[in-house]
């Protein structure tokens, strides 16, 4: 059956299976909007290996989501419009595809997850029927057998007797059990890469330990790309191998996550590092970050992060934006005086 | 006066659950909190931590007034409020304010931050008469860091943050002595977050504030409490000192509300003891008979189904903890 998928796929311009999974260069998306013109992705890059998992970090308006939208193809357009760059699946790219051939990648080789599953779900189907649905579409199956591979898919994420509840509908599922059926949602035409954006921020912290551990488990079995699109600094600590932190719709920093932890080389970083309590440490002083984060319809020039910045300088107000500085073949930082901030402990 | 500025005794909610439209009869109840003590002293923070649905909500609306207990003795500054006048409760409650969580919901959209700040002094207007009321809330603009001369701007034009300043400020207006914060940093981004809790601890220290901080985030919790509490399916499991909660937790579901947080440092990826609980927590309209905990225990035995245990220092744990089988168990830090 997956050969069969396979053979459509081949048809693709360009698809080169030695190529990366997933490949983002010099992204631009941008929202047009009766305030004026939006900027919410200004050139992102990053890449992502099988089996990686790649964090994208940032606060609440840092074109985090958005990027994982343009990825997708379901960005709200109008009033959303992705304006420039590529976005390569195994070296196609998919800006170019049209929406029948992108709709095969979609799910089938690249899948998503979302924050809150409830509103994810369709409330007046059961989890069979939305489950079942991606074989019938994609694959060409029969009722009955796309229900037995939904109760095989529930299963597969741990939902105890999965037969029975398979013809449950969302709103008799917990919290977790629903994010649950969403990765098994995500999962059941075996994807190459997974996009999960804040797959646990609903979630308590007892669940989300549950949850996370079942991410890495099925990604370590499928040898599945991982882009995580969050905000919890303590989450991408434990799972991630490589970050990438966004401000104002640029990367600024990027780095495997040990190093970015220990050393981080950007102001931003530096800063969210230091305002984030520990639960194994008492009584630390927390240096929060002045200021808020600038309005997309108005960054500021030269670096966006230059009025909140503790290192400013005259440079940091003028054009150009500075640009990612590689510091060594796996790290990079997108601040004129990043040797300053990395040395400053 | 005493040095307990709020103390609440065996509070309990129950909502009832009820069949029919027309003869309502009551089939059972969601017992939300059933059976809370606990002690706050003056300028201490009380930390209350728990999952969705233990009840600490509910526990937050009982204390200030805002929903009726079913049964249980809240006393404010010494005075049982089931029991006196009209008048006094009125003062009791004009001393316990609240800070809520999502400060896009909690102020009206049509008010001005003037009207906002100001309106506790139209349902309390003996505090402060009229004409000095303006000077008062710019005042209160200029303690809480944001620009008095917003004082006519509208909620919209504020960032979350700098509304859940106004939040603050509108708690600060009547000089309480007790501020309860009902997850006041949630809905907020990190950096943010650092900022608001910065400015809790700065107003504590000038202004002698006892805070009770809810909040589901223990890491937050454990920066800015005193001591903490911590709650299941409507009762408290264990209570202590920050440290004792923290370095030295007894309960089993604290260690597995510890463990489960993850810790900012990768370094400590797989070195940290972690329990991953099974199952969710049960519903409170039925709760498991006993320990409420031991469905999802994994030290339950048969004495946890039949007796329900108390609240209290055991052999085992030095500090109060509700469980047969107490023992210390460090699931905060790396181990070797």
């Amino acid at each position: 059956m997956s050969t069969d998928v396979n053979v459509k796929l081949d048809t693709l311009p360009g698809l080169d299976s030695d190529a990366l999974p997933l490949e983002v260069k010099d992204l631009h998306v941008e929202f047009r909007t009766r305030n004026g013109i939006a900027r919410a992705v200004n050139g992102v890059s990053f890449s992502l290996r099988a089996g990686e998992t790649r964090a994208i970090l940032g606060e609440s308006g840092c074109g985090k989501s958005v990027t994982a939208q343009a990825i997708m193809g379901i960005l709200d357009s109008p009033p959303g419009f992705v304006t420039g760059g590529e976005i390569r699946y195994r070296g196609v790219d998919l800006l170019k595809l049209r929406e029948e051939q992108r709709r095969k990648v979609r799910a089938n080789r690249i899948a998503m997850i979302f924050q809150d599953a409830l509103s994810a779900l369709n409330p007046v189907f059961t989890v069979g029927f939305q489950l079942g649905e991606l074989f019938r579409k994609h694959r060409g199956m029969s009722r009955a057998d796309s229900k037995a591979r939904a109760v095989e898919l529930l299963d597969l994420v741990k939902i105890p007797a999965a037969k029975q509840r398979v013809n449950e509908y969302p709103h008799q599922f917990s919290g977790g059990m629903r994010q649950r059926v969403m990765i098994a949602m995500a999962l059941a035409l075996d994807p190459e890469v997974l996009i999960a954006d804040e797959p646990t921020t609903a979630l308590d912290v007892t669940v989300q330990a549950q949850i996370m551990a079942l991410l890495a488990e099925l990604q370590r079995e499928r040898n599945m790309g991982l882009l995580l699109i969050t905000h919890d600094m303590g989450v991408v600590a434990d799972v991630a191998d490589e970050i990438s932190v966004m401000y104002a719709g640029r990367v600024i920093e990027e780095a495997p996550v040990r190093d970015i932890y220990e050393s981080p080389s950007h102001p931003y970083t530096k800063g969210l590092l230091e305002s984030i309590p520990r639960l194994d440490l008492k009584g630390q002083e927390l240096s929060a970050i002045k200021g808020l984060p600038p309005l997309l319809t108005d960054i500021p020039k030269g670096c966006a992060f230059n009025p909140r910045c503790r290192y400013v300088q005259d440079a940091c107000r003028q054009d150009p934006v500075p640009p990612l500085h590689q510091m060594s073949p796996t790290r990079s930082s997108a601040c004129h005086f990043w040797k300053e901030v990395k040395a400053d402990v | 006066m005493s040095d307990i500025v709020l103390e609440a005794r065996d509070l309990v909610k129950h909502f009832p659950l009820t069949q029919g439209i027309l003869f309502k009869r009551q089939i059972g109840a969601v017992r939300a909190v059933d059976g809370i003590n606990l002690q706050l002293h003056r300028g201490e923070t009380l930390g209350i931590v728990g999952e969705s649905g233990c009840g600490k909500s509910t526990l937050a609306r009982m204390l200030v007034g805002l929903e009726t207990p079913t049964s249980g003795d809240l006393f404010v500054q010494g005075r049982n409020m089931a029991k006196v006048s009209g008048t006094e409760r009125r003062r009791g409650r004009r001393n316990i304010q609240l800070v809520m969580q999502d400060p896009y919901t909690s102020l009206n959209p049509r008010m001005t931050v003037g009207d906002i700040i100001g309106e506790p002094f139209e349902v309390h207007p003996e505090v402060l008469e009229k004409p000095k009321r303006r000077a008062r809330v710019q005042e209160l603009l200029d303690l809480v860091g944001l620009n008095p001369d917003h004082i006519n701007r509208y909620p919209h034009q504020f960032s979350g943050g700098q509304r859940q300043r106004i939040g603050i400020a509108r708690a600060l207006a009547l000089n309480p002595e007790i501020i309860l914060c009902d997850e006041p940093v949630s809905a907020l981004d990190v950096s943010i977050q650092a900022q608001v809790m910065n400015l809790l601890e700065k107003l504590q220290d000038e202004l002698g504030l006892s805070y009770i901080f809810i909040a589901h985030d223990l890491s937050v919790v454990r920066h800015i409490a005193d001591r903490v509490a911590v709650m299941y399916l409507g009762r408290v499991v264990e209570t202590g000192t920050e440290d004792q909660i923290y370095e030295n937790p007894t309960h089993p579901y604290t260690q597995a509300l510890l463990s489960a947080v993850p810790v900012p440092d990768p370094k400590l990826r797989g070195l940290r003891d972690q329990i991953v609980l099974t199952g969710d927590v049960p519903s409170p309209a039925n709760p498991p008979s006993g320990c409420r905990f031991r469905t999802r225990c994994w030290k339950a035995q048969e004495i946890c189904a039949q007796r329900a245990p108390e609240l209290a220092a055991r052999q085992g744990s030095a500090h109060p903890s509700a469980c047969h089988f107490a023992e210390v168990r460090d699931v905060v830090h790396a181990q070797r």
